[in-house]
């Protein structure tokens, strides 16, 4: 038996007999990936168009229901737009720009994003999770019936993982019984409980913050703007400490209420009592209730920590399992699909033979770093949601008072910093800036759109590293640099390109990972030095 | 960069005075709050971090460090 812990959204991949499990033999597979989520997903449609065979193992059969992550961010849009996935999450997202801030009974300030111009991709979009894993599946669909060696099995759950020296061999549990097969690498997707972790035993160590937040998706057709709302204190009965509203597809709103640690969870989850809450909340602002329905409720806790190593051995932690933020700043499954993009190359290169598996360690590296810096930055937005003692709230209610009427202290009021990729900053895969161009590109950081002739950069970065050389003449490489070696020439430089890339510089030279981060930049082309940096970037130069 | 530790405000008296009687009549609460909310208006107005840190540690540092 496969039993069912949660309802489906949609079904994307129903179950259908394994051989293996009729009795046929032990297979080996090059990758397997336990968890079908948005992080398991956009990693097999990754290792999948690269040409390495990825299996996914998900005890259900498609999308879970209820109140999942629902905003991604521009990083994340850009590599689902590189993945070919893209088109439908923007189709279907909301897109806001103007948020506003209440303390108490009144307004403290209003913000436009005002995004900049000259990007294929907005700052990000709220969409529902499930639609973000159906858009995956789809693109993994279309790229199956090009030949990508892709395969998810529905109602297959992982029972048990033993590792190996020189492979893991795993038993799963099927409607038709168990089976077991080997693999050369796993990948554990399945979420901040992750069975995988527990059945290695490996810890997950951090900070647990006492506080609930009651979450009701209420569908409602009001005319409400498409903004995002925010309460420090809200003035309505039992609101608790703060109040989120915000817009999601299909008529959907997502209300958050921070409701304390001491509560009694299921009197708050009583329909009528969500109700007057909710009541007070819509009609804080027109002084009606508009018709609307609760869609779907529930109350969390949450906690900010991670695993000490994403790696181990011959299996890999991403996402959820391997660490786990505060929503504030939407970092969950945004900085989750940056560990699949991370993962997904290297991993792709090391299962065809083509450099060696110490390259895997930088994913552990990379992506502790950046887990750390999502875990400092959620922890910061909870510390001022929440002050933990008697000074922090004086402090807190201070920039509170004081962002009324004084702009500078607008910047400190924190509900949450929207997700950004980090920048590698000093880690060894990364070469060079000899051109000293702007800051927000040079090495370790990841590659900003811009417009060009054709469209966007982005489209030119489709997941080869990429020899980028804006203005000048066009360079010439080799045709065995060891990799496939990707030239980009653009000739003519937009004005967003020149500000982004080139500063005061005549012309650059960018060697961009498959993950479109800056490896090194030069002024001009230097085939050595080029050479140099490009096996910098495989890891050949680790020791 | 380092924060000034000699004299700077002219009639230091006078300035004393004016600090000590924003508090007038005050309750701990809104005395807290007062100093709290000055804090950071002095703190925007200086903005370099580093002098605001050197003005952090000498506002930890014990009265035999000053």
């Amino acid at each position: 038996m496969v039993a069912e812990r949660y309802k489906t959204a949609f079904t994307l991949y129903p179950y259908e007999p394994v051989v293996a499990a009729q009795g046929g033999a032990v297979t080996r597979h090059p990758v397997v990936i336990i968890g079908g989520g948005p992080v398991g997903l956009a990693l097999a449609l990754d290792l999948g168009r690269r040409g390495t065979p990825a299996l996914v193992l998900d005890d259900h059969e498609g999308a879970g229901l209820g109140s999942k992550a629902i905003c991604f961010a521009k990083r994340t849009l850009d590599i689902a737009t590189r993945l070919g996935a893209g088109a439908p999450m923007l189709e279907k997202g909301v897109v806001w720009n103007v948020g506003k801030v209440f303390y108490g009974d009144g307004k403290l300030f209003e913000f436009d994003l005002l995004p900049e111009e000259g990007h294929r991709n907005p700052a990000f979009i709220n969409l529902q999770q499930p639609y973000f894993e159906k858009y995956l599946v789809d693109a993994i669909r279309v790229a199956q019936a090009q030949g990508a060696p892709i395969e998810i099995r529905g109602r297959n759950r992982v029972t048990s993982v033993t590792p190996a020296t020189d492979r893991t061999t795993l038993e799963i549990e099927t409607p038709d019984g168990p089976y077991r097969l080997e693999a050369d690498w796993v990948v554990a997707c399945d979420g901040a409980r992750s069975p995988t972790r527990d059945m290695l035993g490996l810890s997950f160590d951090g900070r647990v913050f006492e506080d609930n937040f009651l979450i009701a998706d209420v569908r409602m057709k009001a005319d409400f703007p498409t903004e995002r709302w925010f309460w420090f204190e809200p003035p309505f009965e039992n609101a608790g400490q703060s109040a989120l509203l915000h817009k999601q597809p299909d008529d959907i709103w997502r209300i958050d209420f921070q409701l304390g640690w001491d509560i009694d969870r299921e009197a708050e989850l009583e329909p009528d009592r969500i109700r007057a809450r909710v009541d007070a909340m819509l009609s804080s602002q027109t002084g009606a209730v508009p018709e609307y329905s609760l869609e779907w409720t529930s109350i969390y806790t949450f906690q900010c920590r991670r695993m000490e190593h994403f790696r181990h051995g011959r299996i890999f932690f991403a996402g959820d399992s391997a660490h786990q933020v505060s929503p504030f700043g939407a970092r969950g499954a945004n900085s989750g699909v940056q560990d699949a993009e991370n993962l997904a190359w290297k991993l792709d290169l090391v299962a065809k033979g083509q450099v060696s598996d110490t390259l895997l360690d930088t994913y552990a590296s990379e992506r502790a770093f950046a887990a750390d810096e999502n875990i400092l930055n959620s922890s910061r937005a909870t510390d001022f949601m929440t002050p933990k003692t008697e000074i922090s709230q004086i402090f807190r209610n201070a920039v509170l008072d004081l962002a009324a009427h004084a702009p500078f202290a607008r910047p400190l009021v924190n509900s949450g910093r929207l997700s950004v990729p980090c920048v590698y900053d000093g880690f060894p895969l990364f070469g060079e800036d000899a051109l000293g161009g702007p800051d927000r590109t040079r090495p370790g950081s990841a590659c900003c759109d811009a417009p060009v002739e054709d469209g966007f950069l982005l489209d030119h970065l489709d997941g080869r590293f990429t020899l980028l050389a804006l203005g000048g003449d066009a360079p010439e490489v080799a045709a065995d640099e060891g990799v496939d070696l990707h030239v980009v020439h653009l000739p003519r430089v937009s004005r967003e390109l020149r500000d982004r890339y080139l500063g005061d510089a005549p012309s650059a030279i960018y060697l961009i990972r498959p993950d479109q981060h800056v490896v090194a930049r030069w002024p001009e082309f230097d085939h050595a030095r080029v050479r140099e940096a490009l096996e910098q970037s495989l890891g050949r130069t680790l020791t | 960069m380092s924060v000034m530790r000699e004299p700077n405000i002219d009639d230091p008296d006078g300035f004393y005075q004016e600090l000590l009687t924003a508090h007038n009549g005050l309750s701990k609460a809104d005395s807290d709050a007062l100093n709290a909310r000055l804090i950071l208006v002095l703190a925007n107005h200086i903005g370099d971090r580093a002098v605001l840190r050197a003005a952090l540690a000498l506002a930890q540092s014990g009265p035999s460090e000053t």
